[in-house]
């Protein structure tokens, strides 16, 4: 089954399926979660490589969804894309194991960019 | 304060009046005095002198010898020559009849035994009479004395005749001035000798006779002839007169009433040069106090203002979030049309789908536009504007900017505003600041989850009641004591500590009070009233 390696997780309905699909005209298939309980769930159906999140979010916040996934599922990467710009939350989420650390708004190639860096990193991490 | 610098400088001045007057009216009346006594002293000494010669003549014939009037003849012209003013010598036996005479009257033979004076002799021993005016018209006086036989069986009279013209002598020689007046009265006010004032020898003087003392007195407020004068007196000791000076009164004090204005005059440039100084000083004071309310009033406002845009920065990281998700979104949709005019240039719906996401865009664009209003909205200025408004707006417009940070922190925000409540005449800007420190305290005190309620109702007399509760970490009751203090924090290294006392400089400000509840581990309520309108507005209007 041909499912999407990449997960984007953000509560700004409107920013991440616009990106969906704008990933998509690109030929590259992502899924999407708008909270970080439904990622969580979707991470532990699908294992998805990279994750790409944003940090403030109702409910979970999203260095809670990162701590966990780098507890649970250590082979997948975290991008942070977050419109929050405090230093020590970024340095915060570095320490936690996120790759990179992105602000809003982003140029599409760059973050396509660094999602092919950090998703052939996760292919070489596979047993 | 004018009053309190010249009560001393007329305590000063009262005391020095007093001192100088009693001083000064000693240095007067002394020589006064002395003047009395050394003229009554010329005067006793003038009689004693008269009756030891008659006493001598008296002791050292015998009565046969004075008896012979050649013989009396004969004393008289040596009493004559070595004593002035003896007018007459006579001989009188116990029986009272004149034995013998010397003199300008013809007196042989009188008898003399009913006249008092003769009985006085017979008591006393000595008599000296009062002045009175004989045949000739010149005051004169007697003087007799007793003297007894060697065996004591009989007694006779020697009496002599004193022409007092020496009586006006002694009184020339005191030296008195035009307007002073110097003489002798017997006890019965009868003038002895003449006087400028009282009249002439046997007048009845003017003046009423002054308490007995044989030392020299002086009494004031005497008037005589309509002017107030002081006089000087002494009784004698052996006659029956006194010696009175009189002195006007203006004169003798001429030196004490100079003094007197010139203590007047002195004080008064001293009333009048303090009261300068006291004015000039207030003045300044009360200009500087003036000055130093008016800087404090403008370092408390830059206070204020910084403070609120410091509470603003610590919402930036937040509000640049909220500003960033829009922008983000107007970048993917931009993106999005871009690709979809590269990557799919003939799809049949292009004009509904650009159209679509455009209105997406123009959404995000109105999303950011709110934000920057509303920061703008705080951050103006803190001048003084008094409008009417309705404090729910307020509180919502506060709200605004802590409800995302909320709903991140999955803290429960619970509005109970009131829909009735009553409009207010107050300051939008500082109020503003009030409830957003206020509720980002509660915002700091709550954990992730917690709850904060805010309420808004109507209170006594058109005013109205903010509530804003937590159920936060508290406060314990020493931390209440000091809470609107300045610079008093909890939040080490965080707070300025000023956030509370601000707020509760504008509430009181603007006429209304704040009050604080809380309790350890179970949470704070803050409850602010608010008038219907401010107190006294005007000044700060002005400013």
């Amino acid at each position: 089954m041909n499912y999407p390696k990449v997960l984007l997780v953000d509560d700004e309905k409107d920013f991440v399926c616009t990106l969906a699909e704008r990933m998509e005209l690109r030929d590259i298939k992502v899924d999407v979660a708008f909270n970080g309980k439904e990622a969580l769930e979707k991470i532990k159906e699908h294992e998805h490589q990279v994750v790409v999140l944003d940090l403030l979010m109702p409910g979970m916040p999203g260095l809670e969804v990162l701590r966990r996934i780098e507890k649970d599922h250590p082979n997948t990467e975290v991008i942070i894309l977050t419109g929050h710009g405090e230093q020590e939350c970024k340095e915060e989420a570095i320490r936690l194991g996120a790759s990179y650390c992105l602000l809003k708004p982003i140029n599409i190639e760059e973050l396509i960019d660094k999602m092919m860096t950090v998703l052939s990193l996760s292919e070489s991490k596979k047993p | 304060m004018l009053i309190i610098t010249i009560i001393p400088l007329l305590l000063m001045a009262t005391f020095n009046y007093h001192q100088y007057q009693s001083r000064l009216k000693e240095e007067i009346v002394a020589p006064m005095k002395v003047l009395v006594n050394k003229t009554k002293h010329s005067f006793e000494l003038f009689l004693a002198g008269r009756l030891s010669t008659v006493n001598f003549i008296a002791s050292a014939y015998t009565y046969k010898e004075l008896a012979d009037e050649a013989n009396l003849q004969r004393i008289f012209q040596v009493l004559r020559a070595e004593f002035e003013g003896f007018v007459d010598l006579g001989l009188i036996d116990s029986s009272g009849r004149q034995i013998s005479y010397v003199g300008p009257y013809e007196l042989q033979g009188k008898n003399y035994a009913e006249q008092p004076w003769f009985q006085q002799v017979k008591v006393r021993g000595v008599y000296i009479s009062d002045v009175f005016k004989g045949f000739r018209k010149f005051p004169h006086l007697v003087i007799a004395v007793q003297h007894f036989s060697r065996s004591g069986d009989r007694w006779w009279i020697v009496r002599a005749t004193i022409d007092t013209g020496k009586f006006d002598e002694l009184i020339a020689a005191m030296g008195l001035g035009a307007g002073e007046d110097a003489f002798l009265i017997n006890h019965e006010g009868i003038l002895q000798t003449s006087s400028k004032f009282c009249g002439s020898v046997l007048d009845r003087c003017g003046l009423s006779i002054p308490p007995r003392s044989y030392e020299p007195n002086v009494m004031e407020d005497f008037y005589l002839t309509g002017r107030n004068t002081v006089v000087a007196y002494a009784y004698f000791t052996r006659t029956n007169l006194i010696l009175m000076v009189v002195k006007p009164r203006a004169e003798v004090l001429k030196a004490w009433y100079t003094l007197k204005s010139e203590i007047a005059i002195v004080f008064a440039i001293g009333v009048i040069i303090i009261a300068a100084v006291v004015f000039r000083l207030t003045g300044t004071l009360v200009n500087r106090l003036k000055e130093s309310d008016q800087k404090r009033e403008l370092v408390l406002r830059e206070m204020q203002h910084s403070h609120k845009l410091s509470s603003i920065g610590r919402l930036a990281a937040g509000v640049a979030h909220e500003i960033n998700n829009p922008l983000a979104v107007i970048n993917e949709k931009v993106g999005l049309v871009r690709d979809l005019l590269e990557y799919r240039p003939d799809r049949p719906d292009m004009k509904e789908v650009l159209l679509r996401h455009l209105s997406v865009i123009v959404r995000a664009i109105d999303r950011c536009s709110a934000i920057t209003h509303r920061l703008l909205g705080f951050a103006r200025r803190m001048d003084v504007t008094i409008e009417q408004m309705d404090v729910n707006e307020v509180i919502e417009d506060v709200l605004s900017f802590i409800e995302k940070d909320a709903a991140y922190r999955n803290v429960t925000l619970e509005k109970h505003l009131a829909k009735d409540l009553n409009r207010i005449t107050s300051d939008r800007g500082q109020l503003q600041q009030v409830f957003l420190n206020i509720v980002n305290n509660a915002l700091a005190a709550v954990e992730d989850g917690g709850w904060i309620a805010i309420a808004t109702t109507n209170g006594r007399s058109d005013s109205i009641e903010v509530t804003v509760q937590d159920n936060g970490c508290g406060m314990s009751q020493e931390t209440l004591r000091h809470i609107f203090e300045p610079f008093f924090t909890t939040k080490k290294g965080e707070g300025t500590g000023l956030g509370l006392s601000i707020t509760h400089g504008i509430v009181k400000r603007l006429g209304g009070d704040i009050q604080v509840k809380s309790a350890v581990g179970e949470g704070t309520l803050f409850t602010v009233q608010l008038p219907k309108t401010p107190p006294e507005m005007g000044e700060e209007n002005a400013s």
